[in-house]
């Protein structure tokens, strides 16, 4: 899944050079909470593993195997802004020192296999335990999680190499075969990052940050009878009453990703088909030869049939930075709440 | 950083190129890799003069062929995918030996052939000429927010050990008869990487603590001035530099 130069045109890499740098500033404030003093240390760790944990091949059918993404699994053990800032890292050393992934598609590959592959997994993972609470429900939502968010990031991947990839391609067909052959991938992935988060649950419950509002409490009892009780994790459970009373957040914040991404690519549906059916007339007449959306200099950028193919790459990034910038502070908005009602919590039990 | 690390990635040497500072080393690769991506896939001697700088630079900082092209593997998939565009590329198309090509397709897998072999030879290069905790300073030198360095720096101290970690587990699997050939095995593998993230944060605790008790304050020590020259920026500069002569001559004769 890593990128290498001259896949995507400049436009492009830069946009999504932007949207990766936004997210990761996002993330780079909201770590700190996730893993306090030790951020730089663990998550480097956790880096480590996610590199490592790449590095397993598994067997998906007679023959051929993949690979982990690992965002799924990293958001769920450690958080989604540590995660994203971890797959990050391992992006950066990857390109810089093992020269896997071009360096200007570097911003399209933090993009996706970081941002994208993080939110949609840790969206769909708070989705399902929001509803569901217990262990089974935390291993059962790992595997959704990590299974859908494969597709979903191959899916991105489609649309970002539709507005501005190097080579001609139907989108729907690459779309379809790019999404079921990911969808495959994507159950090797689930089944993984589920049956290690439950392995992971079974022996240290308390290192598995999606798993903290199921993990119970240290209470301490003293020789007189007096009862302490210590939250574990920063984010430890939350009373019903105020999680109820916010419920809508989550939901609201995927309802309009949903609706911007499906308005987005029909805008944009509509317009390249404009753009290809030009090319087909001018490479009828033997006028042009070369396709459109494929690559021009950098002073080209600007007007192919009227529509500036830079802008387009520019509003797609936008709306994915949106779209991405509302879930996350939907989630925050949650985590942050936690920090009061943790003291009530703590009030009411002792 | 002890004995071992990285090896594999490093070439220690003393040459002109070596000695650069790691901050000009990255604005100059950083600033190739640009470049060669907005070449237009057309002018065919232009990167054809893009690999020559970069035969001018390998020989410069005395890395041979050999080693540069053996680091190049990792490019293999997507030329595997480079290979596939011309036929499923749409648009006008050819017969080339009885195949059906797209035209279209035909440039763009040259496209992506040639820029990102120029691209991940200017990464080999980078990576074979700089030490790893070297170009970490670097990028702090650069700006690059100091958690994002200091996550990097921590997962280079620790790669090594966890990739040992899991060989080890590995060679116990596999001593014990076991590989994994189908899916049934899957979770054979998830649990060993379940009992590996386990292994590798109880270890990092323990490393953090005792970094703690050692004095660690959140920042990690420079103790090296990676400070550069303008006369280092100018050499650093000559890469990039040739490489936009190169792209606004040929815009000029065109």
């Amino acid at each position: 899944m890593h990128v290498p130069d001259g896949f995507f045109n400049a436009a492009v890499s830069l946009s999504a050079g932007v949207v990766a740098a936004a997210g990761v500033t996002v993330c780079l404030r909201g770590a700190r909470r996730e893993l306090d003093d030790r951020t730089a240390p663990m998550a480097g760790l956790v880096a480590a593993f996610i590199f490592a944990v790449q590095m397993l091949n598994f067997p998906v059918a007679a023959g051929t195997s993949g690979h982990l993404l690992g965002g799924a699994l990293a958001a769920i053990l450690v958080g989604p802004y540590t995660a994203v800032l971890c797959v990050a890292v391992v992006l950066l050393v990857q390109a810089f020192f093992f020269a896997d992934g071009g360096l200007t598609a570097l911003g399209v590959n933090i993009t996706l296999m970081g941002v994208v592959a993080v939110l949609v997994a840790w969206g769909v993972f708070r989705l399902i335990t929001r509803s569901v609470r217990g262990r089974g429900a935390v291993v059962a939502a790992s595997f959704v999680a990590a299974l859908l968010s494969v597709p979903a990031t191959a899916l991105v991947f489609t649309l970002l190499f539709w507005i501005g990839g190097t080579a001609p391609i139907e989108i729907g067909t690459v779309a379809a075969a790019m999404g079921g052959v990911h969808l495959l991938i994507g159950v090797g992935e689930g089944l993984i990052t589920a049956v290690t988060v439950s392995t992971v649950l079974a022996v240290r419950p308390d290192l598995v940050y999606g798993a903290r509002e199921i993990v119970a409490p240290l209470v301490l009892r003293g020789t007189d009878g007096d009862v302490t009780v210590v939250p574990g994790a920063p984010g430890a459970p939350v009373p019903a009453a105020t999680s109820r009373r916010r419920n809508w957040f989550l939901p609201a914040g995927v309802a309009a990703t949903a609706l911007l991404a499906g308005a987005v690519s029909f805008y944009a549906s509509s317009s390249p088909d404009g753009l290809e059916r030009v090319a087909e007339d001018k490479g009828f007449i033997g006028q042009a030869a070369d396709h459109p959306l494929g690559e021009q200099p950098l002073a080209d950028y600007g007007d192919v049939g009227g529509i500036p193919v830079g802008v387009a790459g520019l509003v797609g990034a936008g709306a994915t930075l949106v779209a991405g910038g509302g879930l996350f502070l939907a989630v925050r908005r949650r985590g942050g709440d936690s920090g009061p009602a943790d003291d009530r919590r703590e009030e009411a039990s002792v | 950083m002890g004995a071992g690390h990285a090896s594999r990635l490093f070439r220690p040497g003393d040459t002109l190129v070596h000695r650069l500072p790691p901050q000009c080393k990255l604005v100059a690769v950083a600033g190739f890799a640009l470049v060669v991506v907005a070449t237009p896939r057309e002018w065919f001697w232009a990167f054809g003069l893009y690999a020559v700088l970069l035969a001018v630079v390998a020989a410069l900082a005395r890395v041979p062929a050999g080693f540069v092209l053996r680091r190049m593997v990792v490019e293999v998939p997507f030329v595997a995918f480079a290979l596939a565009v011309p036929f499923i590329g749409s648009g006008e198309r050819t017969t080339f030996m009885g195949l059906s090509l797209s035209v279209a397709g035909l440039w763009a897998a040259w496209n992506i052939l040639a820029k990102a072999t120029l691209g991940v030879a200017a990464s080999v290069l980078l990576a074979a000429t700089t030490e790893p905790r070297l170009m970490l300073l670097g990028a702090q030198r650069l700006r690059l927010p100091p958690l994002l360095v200091q996550i990097a720096m921590f997962m280079l101290r620790y790669l090594d050990v966890i990739l040992d970690e899991m060989r080890r587990m590995r060679v116990a699997r596999e001593s014990r008869g076991f590989t994994a050939r189908d899916v049934r095995h899957i979770p054979v593998i998830a649990r060993s990487a379940g009992a590996l993230f386990i292994r590798s944060y109880e270890r990092g605790e323990r490393v953090h603590l005792a970094m703690l008790s050692r004095g660690y304050t959140g920042t990690m020590p420079v103790i090296q001035d990676v400070s550069a020259a303008s006369r280092q920026w100018l050499a650093a500069g000559m890469l990039p530099g040739a490489a936009l002569a190169v792209l606004l001559g040929s815009w000029g004769f065109t």
